[in-house]
């Protein structure tokens, strides 16, 4: 269900370095949400939305919660927008993540930067279907980590950094060796680190969520494909994914 | 409000239609409103087999607009005759099918499989994508490539053919009188004009394959003056399209001699734009004077 609507500003919180935190307003958009979908923004007069993920869904109280680090100038548009103000937002897009863990099964969320958001949704929905969560989340330095607080609260969960100003040093693959056994991972991050991490975890069931360049967001134009592992066949990161089973594309 | 506009093959109940490579087969847009409002829908264009296209990234923003360089990725003429053209004519409205190919034998081919297609109206004919290398020829900025193209389309094909001119030529007058000799029964223009865009940060091209075709705002101007001097000089009919966003952009192109228009990269911004275009098109051409979207055709047009 895609819906063109508005959502209402409720909240916008720089939560770390250059990173906001805004909670959204909207029951029709809420209503259908899951985790691993996104919304696409309008932002001034962009040609182009700006797709971001839904980090958290409250139906209760009709509120979507995203998590947006400014990167050019589209997203310092968005960070300027104020409390009460309305988004015209386009969703929500894309499949979300497969969620068939049984109890007490355990799953292993790694994220780096920016493709921490929609984990913590996602985090969130599975403990409640009572599976245990453990987190590995990459960020740059300490300035730029956020969400510790919220992730610790799903289950056990390590930071590291790049320079090792915060938590462990280095990527988030250098730590995997300290987890135990885990079921199923997903993860979301930039394509270097889910290249690194999905040879290292080759053989295991996971899913990975994926970024590209859009225009559309809707499936229509294909600006966004990528080809199956295969390689007869592709995928619309906007329509198809952006959740793909690790083994499924081609990185 | 008479917005009803009759063009070779095509009975429109409104000049309105989505351009191609725009709104895929109708389906995804299909979710947000009823595509039998619209005059026409004209399809992705359609190769002999499928086609993969360009790496990513294929798109950037700029400034009013986009640059792309899709690469014609489509399913192939036959699967899209098997599976969208179907999708397609559950509406009441008229389907544009835009045929694309590396060599004259391609063209042919997906023209002629087109014969079969009952529910197709007309063919969009686009010798004039940029982003297509193969084959070495120029068929969009060679006048008698242009009409060599167009000509052995009309051979084959039983429906009426709109040649879709570029404008990335020195004298797109001389491209849109080639066509008309050779057959086309009307001209639609203009499609993008190449561009690039360099990444600072890595200090390459942005887009995989380099270069890429600008569409949005940033192009109407140009494609405004190319439609004005193209319609005083050529006796078929024109689909304009080229950066429209709103009901008084459409005005504009009929004021320039355009008989139709079609809308692409807006339906990216706003989903429902050729639908709330459509609805604000009335009071928009009655506020400027004019009673029926026929009698605005070429009225821009001064001596
Ligand atoms: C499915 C999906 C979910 C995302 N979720 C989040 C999120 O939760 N939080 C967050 O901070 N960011 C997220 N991103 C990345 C975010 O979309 C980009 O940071 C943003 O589009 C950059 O826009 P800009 O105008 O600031 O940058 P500019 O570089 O000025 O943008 C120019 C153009 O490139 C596009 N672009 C640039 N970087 C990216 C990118 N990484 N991915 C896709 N398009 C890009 C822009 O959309 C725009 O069309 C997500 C991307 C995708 C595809
Ligand atoms: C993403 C994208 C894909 C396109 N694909 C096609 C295509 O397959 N065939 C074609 O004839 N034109 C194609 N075009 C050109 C458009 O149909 C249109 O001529 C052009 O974009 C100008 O109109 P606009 O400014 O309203 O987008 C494409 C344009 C875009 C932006
Ligand atoms: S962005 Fe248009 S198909 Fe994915």
């Amino acid at each position: 269900m895609m819906l063109k609507d508005k959502m209402k500003i409720v909240s916008t919180t720089y939560i770390a370095k250059d990173t906001i935190e805004m909670v959204l307003e909207n029951s029709n958009i809420t209503e259908f949400a899951v985790p691993g979908q996104f919304l696409h923004i309008h932002v001034g007069t962009h040609t182009l939305r700006r797709p971001i993920s839904i980090a958290d869904c409250n139906k209760q109280l009709n509120q979507i919660k995203i998590l947006f680090k400014v990167n050019g100038e589209g997203t310092n548009k968005l960070a300027s927008y104020q409390q009460g103000e309305y988004l015209d937002v386009i969703g929500p897009l894309g499949n979300g993540f497969t969620m068939d863990g049984e109890t007490n099964s355990t799953v292993l969320l790694i994220g780096g930067g920016i493709g921490v958001p929609p984990l913590y949704y996602l985090g969130k929905t599975l403990k409640e279907k009572g599976i245990n969560i453990v987190s590995v989340l990459g960020f740059q330095q300490k300035d730029h980590v956020f969400y510790e607080q919220q992730f610790q609260e799903l289950g056990e969960t390590l930071i590291v950094t790049d320079n090792g100003s915060y938590g462990y040093k280095g990527f988030v693959t250098d730590v995997l060796d300290q987890i135990n056994e885990f079921d199923c991972y997903y993860s979301c991050g930039p394509i270097p680190m889910l290249k690194a991490l999905t040879t290292k975890l080759k053989g295991k069931n996971g899913y990975i969520s994926l970024e590209e360049r859009m225009g559309c967001g809707v499936g229509a134009c294909f600006a966004c494909v990528l080809p199956t592992m295969d390689g007869t066949s592709y995928k619309k990161i906007c329509k198809d994914g952006p959740v793909f089973q690790a083994e499924e594309v081609t990185l | 409000m008479n917005l009803a506009i009759e063009l070779p093959g095509l009975s429109l109940k409104n000049p309105i239609m989505p351009a191609s490579g725009c709104f895929g087969f109708g389906r995804e847009y299909g979710e947000f409103y009823n595509l039998s409002k619209l005059g026409a829908v004209i399809m992705k264009a359609a190769t002999g087999s499928e086609r993969f296209g360009n790496p990513t990234p294929r798109v950037a923003e700029t400034a009013s607009g986009m640059l792309n360089a899709i690469g014609l990725q489509n399913p192939g003429v036959h699967k899209i005759i098997e599976t969208e053209v179907p999708f397609l004519s559950q509406f009441d409205t008229n389907i544009i099918a835009n045929i694309a190919g590396s060599t004259l034998r391609e063209y042919e081919e997906v023209a002629y499989a087109f014969n079969e297609a009952d529910k197709v109206h007309a063919l969009e004919l686009n010798i004039s994508c940029p982003n297509v290398k193969e084959g070495g020829i120029q068929f969009g900025t060679d006048p008698s490539m242009a009409a060599r193209v167009t000509e052995a389309v009309k051979k084959v094909s039983h429906l009426p053919v709109y040649v879709k001119l570029s404008p990335n030529v020195t004298d797109i007058v001389s491209m849109a009188k080639a066509v008309e000799s050779a057959g086309a029964d009307g001209l639609s223009m203009i499609n993008t004009i190449t561009g690039m865009q360099i990444h600072v940060p890595s200090r390459k091209p942005l887009i995989a394959n380099k270069t890429g075709g600008l569409s949005g705002p940033a192009i109407k101007p140009v494609a405004i003056r190319m439609i004005y001097e193209v319609s005083q000089q050529v006796n078929i009919p024109i689909i304009g399209m080229g950066g429209i966003q709103s009901a008084v952009d459409v005005l504009e192109f009929l004021l320039a001699g355009a008989s139709a228009v079609a809308i692409g990269t807006a339906n990216f911004q706003n989903p429902f734009i050729c639908s709330d275009i459509i609805d604000e098109l009335p009071s928009v051409i009655e506020k400027y004077g004019f009673h029926s979207v026929q009698e605005v055709i070429g009225k821009g047009i001064v001596s």
